[in-house]
């Protein structure tokens, strides 16, 4: 398959926007059906605790109230949730929707009530009274890992519910004994809650006459979601139709299936009467899945000229209390990409999946890497600060050389294309890297707290293939319709979500087809009109499903170039298509037929045996997956008497291979910077020691707001990716991947006199001052 | 026991009984079907349900529906022009990419006209401190910011 030319870099704003700065798109919550009711989910206060009893017959016996349902309800009708394992010793305990027999964290659905309205289901589910017997709490993950001071799971001994090892051991250990400076530090990398603007919700609707099932649901997978629903409730999957329609964000934490997506379709099934339910902000912090969450004993072995030898790393991976959908995978994630921009020799990582009585972890705006990138970029400065070198320059020389590329790493992975230099020196000059040292050395001797950090990362996203995905499937689809006026549809499988690909996409076809962009619209997120799709995550939604798109548009074009040769009465070589017209070669002045008179013909009257209609669905596979890389380089101030943090300069340099609109680009960078910053700086998500949640509401959960973030100062590098024909890599991690290390680095170097190597994230004002102040 | 209660909502009064718990975002969206304002938490610190009530921008999660009783009421869905053209501020945010899901955007843009009206040219602190009260998780702000100085630079051109 060629490369599609000519749809790259358009700075075109979205379609999508309209409707949504108007208050006339439809989010989940927006749709209302005739009799629908609610469901409210009375959920567990504690963290471990058996159920000894559950009275629900006050709030059955409510006005108003429709159902009451609990674990033992659902048991051998609704099937247990799903999760994929991974690794050899990959336990997964079984997760009912509903539980009936203990409680494993604070959120965890006890039982559930279906009611008239919103205001009822809530009220009476304050009926039901549950007798428990509280456990001791399993929250600290080290201690966990040694099966203290209980287990979460009677079937997993000492809560390790996984070990996965990446890399070579020995050779690893070998590099150690070579090595002339051997660095070494612990990082706790916190548990993030995703908190997406709009929380989760559903509506399921039951039509009787047909025994099928449609949900509407606020979701990343609306695909998975249809063969998880089918396989739980038993619905043959051709019956089930999942929409998604307008998604408030999903940053990973909506590529899920939820026990309230079930329990609401099994209860619509059961009622025959649509059943709506919402997730209160309290709700979606205490049972969406939350990010991160691992600890990381890091040590770097190298030269004393700067040269790694090797790196080594265990790590402790908090999941929860149950595996969700991709749990068991995410620190994979980690280990895949331990060895980040840098060609060292060898690498070691091993990860214990530990069971905690908390809400799961999955995957979250990065997923494993941003872990990795963490560790790597901040070991990487700590050996750089070691060895007096300078951090730009450690780097410069551990890079994974331009000429390598596709380059195997010691962990198993082979990057597709790379030229890390030419990040770094567009960052260095943007940030007019020597002044600015200057600046912060003069500020620290006189006795001002400023510091410069950066990170150089590589990722893996845009994914696929399916050969790396062995579970799900790395693919993607997409299908390019005309209709009989000349106006294209495109229906993709992946399932945007903020994203804009309804833009990019369209101008993809508008651009190869030369029609108004105005005549090309995108349809996603229903299963109902679109062939299975693996959905949006990962950076995949432009780097796989416009990719599939690219190949719908090939074939579209092939097939209408054979109807034009037929109109024209030429021989289809002859035929060239530009700016809208199909003409024939060197016959200067001479017919030409548009796209629309070809549409229309392919509808009408084909010829020549030519099957009618012109449309394409193509799945389109990718060979590996993409490496999207950088640096970003910024300097802080910390202000001595209160330890707030200022930024004097955020500069970003990415490299996502071809960019199709740059604004768009912009938009995924900036929104990724947030994220990566607030976990440097803000964000936690905090259980006590008996595992109850202390950062309950968004009072206690900081979520940044407009002050507490800087203004930021892009570039970019372009260096396409050879895996798929339109050379992209994806964006949506680069910047919260990123930007965490490259903020610690310059708070951690804004303290380099205090002597302090470390202090975990997040770095709240407290921390620093305290950091300061020697308190 | 319900209550009466009479209010004018972009432009157009309605008269409905109302039970004294609801809360003013749940007889916008769910008794008028106005649902382009939006619900992001319980604690009041999100502001997707950001509308002004007598000119002033106001949670509407954090009143009842009574509170409003008389008072004349601006959601998304009454900013654009009656034939349709858009507000300065919507402008601003189509065209400097102020919003990815879209969720925050009519809380964004309620807070930002309230922020307008006071203060027809804001420097970009003033800007952020405006619209501290509303979170965003997908646009990093920048462009919010952007999208407002658009606005603030389009107003000022037609005054
Ligand atoms: S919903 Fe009103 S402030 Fe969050
Ligand atoms: S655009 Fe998604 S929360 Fe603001």
């Amino acid at each position: 398959m060629g490369a599609i030319s000519g749809m790259v870099g358009a700075r075109i704003k979205r379609r999508e926007d309209p409707r949504l700065i108007t208050g006339n798109a439809s989010y989940t919550d927006d749709f209302k059906f005739v009799n629908m009711s609610y469901a409210h989910f009375l959920r567990s206060d504690y963290a471990h605790a058996r159920i000894k009893s559950i009275d629900t017959s006050a709030a059955k016996k409510h006005p108003g109230v429709l159902a009451v349902l609990t674990g033992e309800d659902l048991k051998g009708k609704a099937g247990e949730m799903v999760a994929v394992p991974f690794g050899a010793n990959c336990i997964i305990p079984p997760h009912s929707a509903i539980t009936s027999d203990k409680v494993r964290y604070v959120g965890e659905v006890v039982a559930v009530v279906i009611a008239d309205d919103r205001a009822t289901a809530r009220d009476a589910s304050e009926l039901i009274s549950v007798e428990y017997e509280e456990l001791p709490a399993v929250v600290d993950i080290e201690e966990a890992a040694k099966g203290l001071p209980a287990l979460v799971h009677d079937g997993i001994p000492n809560n390790i519910g996984a070990t996965l090892e990446f890399g070579d051991a020995a050779k690893t250990k070998e590099a150690f004994a070579n090595a002339e400076v051997i660095v070494e530090q612990r990082f706790n990398n916190q548990r993030l809650a995703p908190s997406p603007m709009e929380g989760r919700g559903c509506v399921a609707v039951w039509q009787k006459g047909e025994d099928a099932l449609t949900l509407y649901t606020s979701t990343q997978i609306p695909h998975y979601t249809r063969t998880f629903l089918a396989l739980t409730l038993s619905i043959p999957e051709h019956q089930v139709r999942v929409v998604a329609p307008e998604v408030g964000g999903g940053f990973g934490a909506k590529l899920n299936y939820y026990p309230e997506e079930l329990v609401c379709a099994y209860a619509a099934r059961k009622l025959g009467r649509p059943v709506k339910w919402s997730e209160t902000r309290s709700e979606s912090l205490a049972s969406m899945i939350h990010g991160r969450g691992q600890i990381d004993y890091v040590r770097i072995a190298a030269n004393k000229d700067g040269t790694i030898l090797g790196i080594d790393i265990t790590a402790y991976q908090d999941i929860g209390a149950y595996y969700q959908v991709l749990t068991a995978c995410i620190s994979a994630l980690t280990g895949l990409m331990a060895t980040g921009a840098y060609d060292m020799p060898a690498a070691y990582f091993k990860v214990y999946n530990v069971i905690t009585n908390k809400v799961s972890t999955d995957a979250y705006r990065g997923a494993g890497r941003p872990e990795a990138t963490y560790f790597i970029e901040r070991i990487v400065t700590l050996l750089a600060n070691e060895l007096g070198m300078d951090q730009a320059e450690i780097r410069r020389k551990n890079f994974i050389p331009k000429e390598k590329f596709p380059f195997a790493t010691p962990v198993g992975l082979t990057y597709d294309s790379g030229d890390y230099d030419i990040a770094l020196d567009k960052a260095l000059e943007m940030f007019d890297y020597a002044n600015m040292q200057k600046m912060a050395a003069d500020a620290r001797a006189n006795g001002r707290y400023v510091g410069i950090g950066m990170s150089s990362y590589s990722e893996v996203c845009g994914m696929g293939p399916s050969k790396g995905m062995f579970t799900s499937g790395g693919w993607e689809s997409a299908t390019l319709r005309f209709e009989k006026t000349g106006k294209a549809t495109v229906f993709s499988g992946a399932s945007p979500h903020g994203q804009g690909q309804e833009t990019s996409f369209a101008q993809m076809v508008a651009t190869e087809f030369g029609l108004d962009y105005n005549d090309v619209i995108v349809k996603h997120g229903d299963t109902g009109n679109t062939s299975y799709g693996l959905g949006t995550y990962g950076s995949r939604g432009t780097a796989v499903g416009g990719a599939a798109l690219a190949m719908a548009i090939e074939t579209v074009k092939e097939k209408a170039r054979k109807i034009a040769a037929s109109m024209l009465e030429a021989s289809e070589e002859d035929v060239v298509f530009d700016t809208g017209k199909y003409t024939v070669k060197g016959a200067a002045g001479g017919k030409s037929v548009t796209i629309q008179e070809v549409v229309f013909r392919a509808y009408v009257n084909p010829f020549d045996g030519i099957e009618p209609g012109l449309e394409s669905t193509r799945f389109f596979e990718p060979t590996n997956f993409t490496f999207p890389f950088g640096t970003h380089i910024c300097a802080v101030e910390i202000d001595a008497d209160t330890g707030e943090v200022k930024f004097l300069k955020y500069v970003a340099v990415d490299d996502v291979g071809n960019q199709i609109n740059p604004l768009l680009v912009e938009g995924q960078v900036h929104g990724g910077l947030a994220q990566g910053i607030a976990q440097a700086l803000y964000e936690e998500v905090v259980y006590d020691s008996d595992g109850q949640l202390v950062t309950g509401t968004l009072m206690d959960y900081t979520v940044p707001n407009a002050t507490e973030l800087p203004h930021f100062e892009l570039g970019s590098t372009c260096t396409p990716s050879p895996v798929n024909p339109m050379g992209v890599k994806g964006v949506g991690e680069a910047g919260t991947i990123a930007s965490t290390p490259c903020v610690v680095n310059a708070l951690m170097d804004a303290l380099i006199n205090t002597g302090i190597k470390d202090i975990d994230m997040p770095l709240r004002p407290e921390k620093l001052w305290r950091a300061i102040h020697g308190k | 026991m319900k209550r009466t209660i009479t209010l004018t909502v972009n432009g157009t009064t309605y008269t409905r009984d109302v039970e004294p718990r609801t809360l003013l975002v749940h007889f916008l969206r769910e008794e008028l079907a106005l649902t382009g304002t939006h619900i992001g938490c319980d604690t009041s610190q999100c502001g997707a349900c950001t509308v002004l009530l007598n000119g002033n921008s106001i949670k509407s999660c954090t009143a009842f529906a009574v509170q409003a009783d008389g008072g004349e009421i601006t959601t998304i869905e009454g900013l654009a022009a009656e034939d349709g053209k858009l507000h300065p501020l919507q402008e601003g945010f189509w065209e400097e990419h102020g919003l990815q899901c879209g969720y925050c955007t009519p809380g964004m843009i309620l807070s930002s006209e309230q922020l307008l009206q006071r203060n027809p040219n804001p420097s970009e602190e003033e800007i952020r401190k405006g619209i501290e009260g509303n979170l965003c998780r997908c646009t990093g702000y920048q462009n919010i910011v952007k999208a407002v100085q658009h606005a603030a630079k389009n107003s000022a051109a037609k005054a």
